[in-house]
């Protein structure tokens, strides 16, 4: 009996605590905003988080981008080809990659690569005062600091995705075009006259772009929020990887669910 | 000992005449439920420099936080230049703290920026001045701290002494009006911290500055201070000018002035007498 | 990092990133043919569509025309509505005859327009009259079941 009242006294506590969360962070969201005029004003800060979030990304996406590709080529050939319909390769491996695989796939390495560092960063300027120090010059942390890195998060990621998507058709392509020897003329055809441009290519940015939000703010949010110490910011960085990991998959379904229903 | 009470006399006149910039009358503070700093009164006349002296822990650091508003008192007020503090809205904040420096205990300097930069961010950030103008601010700062020659250094490749030196020109870049110094002479050989007091007491008089200094080197600072503060367990124990406070028989003072180990301020953290405590190891 | 490179690589990210959206819009998708070109919609009643999805291409003589923007369920008739969206380039006359094929045997299925000899063309908002339904397999099936098992009872009668 005992037992079971520490227990729901433990999960009772806990979501209390999720929730205080999830206000502070929708407040800190909100002063977030209200600061951004600057970002967009000075866009040397930006500019430099547009390099610390999209081109330090840029490798990771490729690569990562280009050997899904490979895979589905292979995967999608080998199971196409027992119905005899192989030429529809290019169809298989643009839509999946198109409306799931790229933006979420491309938005769990965003997180895991640039939410990480962008958490780190900002929960050692907190640790080492660097923030406070900022604020006692009368220059706002979350002005220079948070929401430079927010929008450049926010503008990296659907770059990122649509690169991540073009690297894994062109790997599909050549598994399947070139080492399989699916016709290429057929390969292009049908995939170009069964994707569409506002259902699915559209609607795979609109994806990514939540997705660019939900990590960016996850990781500077975590940062802020870090306890000051070493052990406090690893914390940290870990809760970002986990929070961003759950909150894309969560969100891909609610975002799948209302764009694709109709099909 | 009458002319001793006749300095006595004119310092007190002076204190007088001179407004105070900072103003703190019966101030408390707590955080949560542990009790810091409680009835504290203090003044900071305009154009002196004043040092808080005290232990290790007694809240000198949460005094200048209070100070620049970044903590909020729990009772009393805490007037900066005739404003209450606790009273401004964000921007206003802002507006004090545009005219006031501090040097943090830690330093706390930009790790991605160079020493150069980190001296011209609050420059860049606050004024219009062309990149030029900049320069030479900054390079005549570095300058005043010996080090025009590290302006290129990463402030990972500092020592810790330069580090304080680096984010002490960071602090008055902007020439304040007031400025804070919490422990400026950390990590300071005893060349440099007596170039580095002096150089807070030329500061200070140049600027017109209000200047207040945490500190714990009682003679190189006795030399250079207009006025002292003596703080224990988050309450003000003395205060006075060099001259009081080197014949002052006050035993906190007595004790602080003259480094007596034994007195009303314990170097240990109250605990169980050392011999029982090893013998209860051994047993 | 020097402030040059890093405004260069910046602005390699964004020409790259652009152009992999661009890639998508033409190569992979139909941004081109579609999102473009002007369209005018018509309607067709059908009693049945079978597997008609929306978004399925309307074809005349093989050629992709239109899509299918809209299927609605009738319910004063019990016919189903089907919103075609025509591309603007191509006319149709009044009599054109609409009908639901399949491609292969178990493909996609899609509208086939075949032209009639009409001089007047079917206005913008205008309907075809003229359709054929879906062929349901089911239902052919069991034509086909019904037929062979009548033509045994006449075979049985007959003895
Ligand atoms: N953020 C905080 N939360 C809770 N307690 C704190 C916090 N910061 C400081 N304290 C406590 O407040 C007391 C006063 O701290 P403060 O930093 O003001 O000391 P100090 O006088 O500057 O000491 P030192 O000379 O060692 O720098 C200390 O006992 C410390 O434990
Ligand atoms: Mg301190």
């Amino acid at each position: 009996m005992r037992l079971i009242e520490r227990f729901f006294s433990v999960i009772g506590a806990n979501t209390i605590d999720r929730v205080w969360r999830l206000g502070f962070a929708a407040r800190f969201f909100l002063a977030m905003l209200s600061h951004s005029g600057e970002t967009f004003r000075r866009p040397r800060l930006l500019l430099r988080e547009l390099y610390a979030s999209g081109v330090l990304s840029l490798i990771i996406i490729l690569v990562s981008g280009l050997f899904v590709g490979l895979v589905l080529g292979l995967q999608g050939y080998d199971t196409l080809q027992r119905y005899g319909s192989s030429e529809a390769l290019g169809i298989l491996v643009a839509l999946s990659l198109v409306r799931e695989l790229g933006p979420v796939v491309a938005a769990l390495l965003f997180a895991s690569r640039a939410g990480s560092s962008m958490t780190a960063e900002v929960g050692l300027m907190k640790a080492t005062e660097q923030l406070t120090a900022m604020d006692m010059m009368a220059v706002n942390p979350l002005a220079r600091i948070m929401a430079p890195r927010f929008w450049g998060g926010v503008l990296s990621m659907p770059l990122l995705a649509a690169l991540f998507t073009a690297a894994g058709i062109f790997g599909g392509w050549l598994i399947g075009v070139i080492f399989i020897g699916v016709d290429e003329g057929a390969f292009w055809a049908q995939m170009q006259a069964n994707v569409s441009f506002r259902d699915d290519v559209f609607n795979g940015i609109i994806k990514s772009a939540v997705f660019g939000v939900a990590v960016s703010l996850i990781a500077v949010f975590e940062g802020f929020d870090a306890v000051p110490t070493a052990e406090g910011v690893s914390r940290a960085i870990t809760r970002t990887v986990v929070t961003s990991a759950l909150a894309i998959l969560a969100l891909d379904f609610v975002l799948t669910s209302f764009m694709f229903r109709g099909l | 000992m009458i002319e001793l009470a006749g300095i006595h006399k004119t310092d007190e006149i002076l204190r007088l005449m001179t407004t105070p910039y900072v103003e703190i009358n019966g101030l408390d503070f707590a955080y949560g439920d542990r009790q810091i700093l409680s009835g504290i009164d203090m003044q900071l006349p305009k154009g002196k420099l004043t040092a808080i002296m005290g232990g290790s822990g007694c809240g000198k650091t949460t005094l200048l936080r209070l100070i620049g508003g970044q903590i909020k008192p729990d009772r009393g007020s805490l007037k900066v230049a005739g404003h209450e503090v606790s009273r401004f809205n964000e921007r206003e904040l802002y507006g004090m703290r545009r005219r006031m420096g501090m040097l943090f205990q830690f330093g706390a300097l930009f790790t991605d920026l160079s020493v150069f930069d980190n001296i011209a961010f609050p420059l860049r950030e606050h004024t219009r001045l062309p990149e030029s103008a900049i320069r030479d601010l900054v390079l005549l700062k570095l300058e005043a701290v010996g080090l025009r020659g590290a302006a290129q250094l990463m402030p990972a490749e500092l020592s810790g002494g330069m580090a304080r030196r680096v984010a002490l020109a960071r602090s008055v870049a902007l020439d304040p009006e007031l400025i804070l110094f919490d422990e400026p002479f950390t990590g300071l050989d005893p060349i440099s911290l007596s170039i580095i007091a002096t150089l807070i007491r030329r500061l200070t008089d140049a600027l017109g500055a209000t200047s207040v200094m945490v500190t714990h080197d009682v003679h190189e600072s006795l030399a250079v201070v207009d006025y002292v503060y003596f703080m224990a367990g988050g309450r003000m124990v003395g205060s006075g000018t060099p001259a009081e406070l080197r014949v002052s028989t006050d035993p906190y003072v007595y004790q602080f002035v003259h480094a007596q180990p034994d007195g009303p301020v314990h170097f240990h953290y109250p605990a169980d007498n050392l011999d029982e405590q090893l013998l209860a190891g051994a047993a | 990092m020097n402030r040059r490179v890093m405004d260069l690589w910046v602005g390699v990210f964004v020409v790259i990133g652009f152009a992999a959206v661009l890639f998508l819009a033409l190569k992979v998708s139909n941004f081109s043919a579609s999102s473009f070109a002007t369209t005018y919609e018509i309607t067709a009643k059908f009693d049945n569509i079978g597997g008609l999805k929306a978004r399925g291409p309307v074809k005349s003589a093989g050629v992709v025309v239109g899509r299918v923007a809209e299927i609605r369920f009738d319910p004063q008739t019990y016919e189903a509505n089907v919103v075609l969206k025509i591309d603007s380039q191509y006319q149709f006359p009044n009599d054109t005859f609409a009908s639901i094929l399949t491609s292969g045997l178990l493909g996609e299925q899609y509208i086939g327009l075949d032209a009639g000899g009409d001089e007047r063309m079917i206005p913008a908002g205008g309907t075809i009259a003229k359709t054929q339904s879906a062929i349901v397999l089911e239902k052919l099936i069991s034509q086909f079941l019904f037929n062979k098992a009548s033509e045994g009872k006449k075979d049985a009668g007959a003895q």
